[in-house]
């Protein structure tokens, strides 16, 4: 993946930081605004080449629009996730059956694979142990199919189609 | 106004819910993986359910807004931050040599670890 | 509703189950987990308790806390690897 411009990676980064900035202060008076607007330019003149690789590429609209339709099956996920666990905890006879399993991802960029780890980490049952290149190594709590194929479809494969674009 | 303080006061009992949850699954569980599944997850989740909650409530009790987006910033960061932790923890536990517990059915990463270190000490030998 | 003090009530039943598995548990990790679910669970105490107080700046607080417990487990887990 090559990297984007110098200008659309600064422009990009000092944009972030004002959003962080605003949400922070949550004030629209003209002098918090301005002394917002003038240390995001400067932080981001220090930390642009650290922050992002890809600048303004990351505010695509089809990337944005995917990104919010993310948020809430993520959360969807997320609660179905705790119920899950919270019947394993409160049942007496504790069903769990763990193992660590492997999966293969078809995500390339370094934060999608942060990102995917992250989602795999947050829903029902699976906590990311170790990635190495494509592939993810999964403890989850209750194997169903642990082949390498399987696995992925029941994983890995929900959350790739929206990373996939938003990331990828 | 007073909808939103309920809402926010909802959120907040369901949160403290989740943390007596994740606690319960610390003690619960029978080795320091399974406890991280349950733990890492309920909190992360009551986590976000007490941070939004206490901004709406506090914006629905009159407080200004800055308390909403500051909770807002506070729980993006700890969805951010939780995984990786829990992910930095569990390979540091797997690298330290616990044992998976007895009823473990399956363990890949052994497998790959131990093709790797074949592959490379075959590599040396040429 | 219900009220603040059943809430801290809660979090406090919860800080004390996990601080039970950080003096029991058997190994170093099983620790250094109940440390981290305890930090988590501290960083929601402290949001709550400036709700309580209608002090702003506890909030500041508890997002500086998040920030440096994270560092600080970061820094076990690598150190238990071998690798700091």
């Amino acid at each position: 993946m090559e990297e984007a411009s110098k200008v659309s990676r600064y422009l990009y980064t000092a944009i972030v930081l004002f959003l962080i900035w605003l949400f922070l202060t949550a004030s629209l008076d003209p002098q918090e605004l301005a002394i917002g607007a003038v240390m995001s330019i400067v932080v981001a003149a220090f930390s642009y080449e650290l922050f992002t690789t890809r600048g303004l590429g990351n505010l695509h609209p089809r990337r944005v629009a995917y990104a919010i339709a993310y948020i809430p099956y993520f959360l969807w996920a997320m609660i179905m996730a705790n119920l899950d666990v919270a019947y394993r905890v409160l049942h007496p006879k504790r069903p769990i059956n763990p193992g660590i399993v492997e999966c293969k991802t078809v995500l390339e960029t370094g934060a999608g694979k942060l990102a995917l780890a992250n989602s795999i980490t947050l829903t029902p049952g699976t906590i990311t142990l170790d990635i190495d290149g494509d592939k993810y190594f999964i403890h989850w709590i209750d194997v169903k199919d642990s082949s390498v194929e399987g696995a992925s479809q029941n994983i890995t494969r929900p959350f790739e189609k929206f990373l996939k674009v938003i990331f990828g | 106004m007073n909808v939103l303080s309920a809402i926010g006061e909802t959120l907040v009992l369901i949160g403290a819910f989740f943390y007596v949850l994740s606690a319960l699954g610390l003690i619960r569980m029978p080795d320091v993986y399974n406890r991280m599944q349950t733990a890492t997850k309920s909190a992360t989740l009551g986590s976000l359910g007490v941070l939004t909650g206490v901004g709406l409530w506090a914006v629905g009790d009159g407080l200004s807004w800055a308390w909403l987006t500051k909770s807002i910033v506070i729980a993006l960061f700890l969805l951010l931050t939780n995984p990786i932790a829990a992910h930095a923890l569990i390979r540091a536990a797997y690298k330290s040599g616990i044992p998976l517990w007895e009823g473990s059915v399956v363990d890949k990463y052994r497998e790959h670890i131990e093709a790797k270190e074949k592959a490379s000490e075959g590599g040396g030998e040429e | 509703m219900i009220g603040v003090n059943v809430y801290l009530a809660l979090i406090a039943i919860a800080t004390l189950l996990s601080m039970y598995r950080m003096f029991r548990g058997p190994t170093t990790p099983d620790r250094l987990v109940a440390v981290d679910i305890m930090t988590t669970i501290t960083t929601g105490l402290m949001v709550l308790f400036a709700l309580y107080y209608k002090r702003i700046i506890f909030l500041d607080v508890a997002l500086v806390y998040a920030i440096l417990a994270f560092g600080g487990v970061i820094a076990f887990a690598r150190y238990l690897e071998g690798g700091l």
